[in-house]
């Protein structure tokens, strides 16, 4: 990331100050410009020994923000139930695995792969205990997916806070490779009922989270019971050592630490599809078993907090769509009134983050960028006033209004709702 | 597209390995027993509710030993989930979602107290005392009277006064039976 692309804002430095987790410029590198001739290199020399485990750069500043609920922020990390991924200071399209978001009802469960169990039972034919030992010899597939909770975008239903940057409105949102045994194998190995259509998914955490999934033909298809992340084992916080993955599917239904899928022919209407994510409308009724995650994207460089220069910038970042691949980018940076095409990076796969980027000469006279994406059903990621229209304000889940960043004379870029 | 071709490729790979795979390949089969110590999940229609009982008044007991502390006396005014009050606020600007105002069946509640509470030790109530607790949080939002109680079979009979209020999803209701 070039340093002309962005630096953090003098005004927010006691924030900085406070933040371990944020970065002296943009871009996730610290320290400056401070070779200004060859001869400022340092030598050549040689480095440290090689180890089991390569450990990131002294240099690079960048981690996960803990938080306890919209606008609760750095708390301590037992108050804390989700972090976010620093969107702001990545580049590419995969999240690496300490970096991938997270939210977890009851902590991280320490679960030993010897000792865990997945009980397979209901309307089936045969009820089986598997270990991860049987899953790993089965049938693997692998697929790069996004997963992104279902309160992402949470921050800005109400109003929009200036102080916030990308990570903060947007961070519970991320993309790896997740390996596994298709849950079709599975469903074939117990025979299931063809009169079940439904499927409770539990995990082995204290809360023990269970989501009723629909047995729809798309999920029959693309569900995997995943083991890998990334090519290594999954990481505890994302669901060690087995976890369903639902591409395009609500974060909180591929559920971690997976030690139970039972057959049924309705809904259980557990706690989290009924008290908890579930959409209130300003009628007062709710939206029930509002599943797939929308069509959504977001500029993240630049983006709140950080400062651009008159002249040359590059405009990054990310789109998704829980519906297949995104078709097309489009950003504006007159404030919504016209809009040019971004160039998509490639690889563009279906339910998977894609990263966009546009070459943009700015004027320096104060203005808003914004960004939509448009995905291969022909989806339209919606204006903030067409999306609050249609949901109202209390909806708390599902927000994916395009996002309006202002840049104002100095070129501080800030969190606006449009 | 190359995307394209790869992902019908990997999906006609999987397809042919389930083909070939016969399920005494893998695991072992569950036993009654075990299956009844997870089988935890309780249904609308009271489908998978243990037999036991509680009144209001042991739920009362129950609640300010294992619940007040997070959820407030009464259960207003703690530091996690509000569980009684806000009927009648759903469609204003400040909507305040409880057992009371917005949740649509007893029997979740059951089922949650069951599986996740309290935080630090869930499943540590007994049977009783969960049917207990919950028709005291019922009795806090006028559901059931002070003299109410709750046993697996009138749990499921509770009207919650929000059942009216969810839209389900057209696309996956489809496959609601």
């Amino acid at each position: 990331m070039s340093e002309r692309s962005g630096r953090e804002v003098g005004w927010n430095r006691r924030k900085f100050l406070a933040t371990a987790t944020t970065g002296i410029v943009g871009s996730a590198v610290a320290g400056g410009a401070s070779a200004e001739t060859l001869a400022d290199v340092p030598a050549r020399e040689p480095g440290t020994d090689l180890g089991a485990l390569s450990a990131r750069s002294k240099y690079v500043r960048i981690g996960r923000i803990p938080e306890a609920g919209p606008g609760h922020r750095n708390v301590d990390p037992a108050d804390a139930i989700n972090s976010k991924a620093p969107l702001q200071k990545l580049v590419g399209g995969i999240t690496p695995s300490d970096l991938h978001y997270e939210r977890s009802h009851s902590g991280v469960p320490d679960l030993d792969p010897s000792k865990h169990r997945l009980l397979v039972h209901g309307m089936v034919r045969k009820q089986l205990v598997l270990s991860v030992e049987d899953l790993k010899a089965m049938p693997a597939v692998s697929r790069i997916a996004f997963l992104e909770c279902t309160g992402n975008g949470w921050e800005n239903w109400k109003k929009a806070d200036g102080n916030l940057t990308v990570q903060n409105t947007h961070g519970l949102v991320s993309t790896n490779e997740w390996t596994g045994v298709p849950l079709k194998f599975i469903l074939g190995l117990v025979a299931r009922d063809p009169a079940s259509t439904w499927m409770l998914a539990e995990g082995g955490d204290a809360a023990g989270v269970a989501r009723s999934i629909p047995l729809t033909e798309e999920i029959v298809d693309e569900a995997i019971v995943a083991y890998g992340q990334n090519g290594e084992p999954i990481r505890p916080a994302h669901g060690f050592p087995i976890r369903l993955i639902l591409p395009g599917m609500e974060g909180n239904l591929n559920i971690k630490w997976l030690r139970r899928l039972k057959f049924g022919d309705q809904p259980w209407m557990t706690r989290w599809e009924t008290a908890r994510y579930t959409q209130l409308l300003a009628s007062g009724k709710a939206r029930q078993f509002q599943l797939r995650m929308e069509t959504n994207s977001v500029i993240t460089q630049p983006s709140g907090t950080m400062q651009i220069r008159p002249g040359y910038n590059r405009i990054s970042g990310l789109a998704w769509s829980g519906h297949g691949k995104i078709a097309k980018v489009e950003i504006s940076t007159d404030g919504a009134k016209s809009w040019k095409e971004a160039q998509l990076n490639l690889p563009v796969l279906p339910k998977a983050q894609t990263r966009f980027q546009m070459d943009w000469t700015w004027d320096g006279k104060p203005t808003k960028i914004v960004s939509r994406s448009i995905d291969e059903q022909g989806n339209v990621q919606p204006d903030r006033d067409s999306f609050i229209a249609a949901m109202g304000t209390n909806a708390l889940f599902h927000y994916n209004a395009q996002q309006t960043w202002s840049i104002d004379q100095a070129g501080r870029v800030q969190n606006v709702l449009s | 597209m190359s995307c394209r071709r790869m992902a019908l490729l990997s999906g006609a790979m999987a397809f042919a390995l389930i083909s070939s795979a016969a399920a005494s390949d893998f695991g072992r089969a569950a036993s009654p027993d075990e299956i009844a110590l997870w089988d935890i999940d309780v249904r609308p229609d009271g489908k998978g509710l243990p037999q036991g009982s509680g009144t209001v008044a042991q739920g009362k007991e129950v609640f300010a030993e294992n619940c007040a502390a997070c959820h407030g006396d009464n259960g207003v005014g703690g530091i996690k989930d509000r569980l009684a009050g806000g009927q009648g606020t759903l469609a204003s600007a400040m909507p305040v979602k409880t057992v009371g105002s917005f949740w649509p069946y007893a029997t979740t509640l059951f089922d949650y107290i069951h599986r996740a509470m309290p935080y630090q030790a869930p499943g540590s109530l007994s049977v009783d005392d969960t049917y207990a607790v919950a028709a005291y949080i019922l009795s806090l939002n006028g559901i059931l009277p002070s003299e109410g109680k709750l046993d697996n079979h009138s749990l499921p009979e509770v009207r919650m006064p929000n059942r009216d209020g969810f839209i389900p999803e057209p696309e996956f209701s489809r496959s609601k039976k």
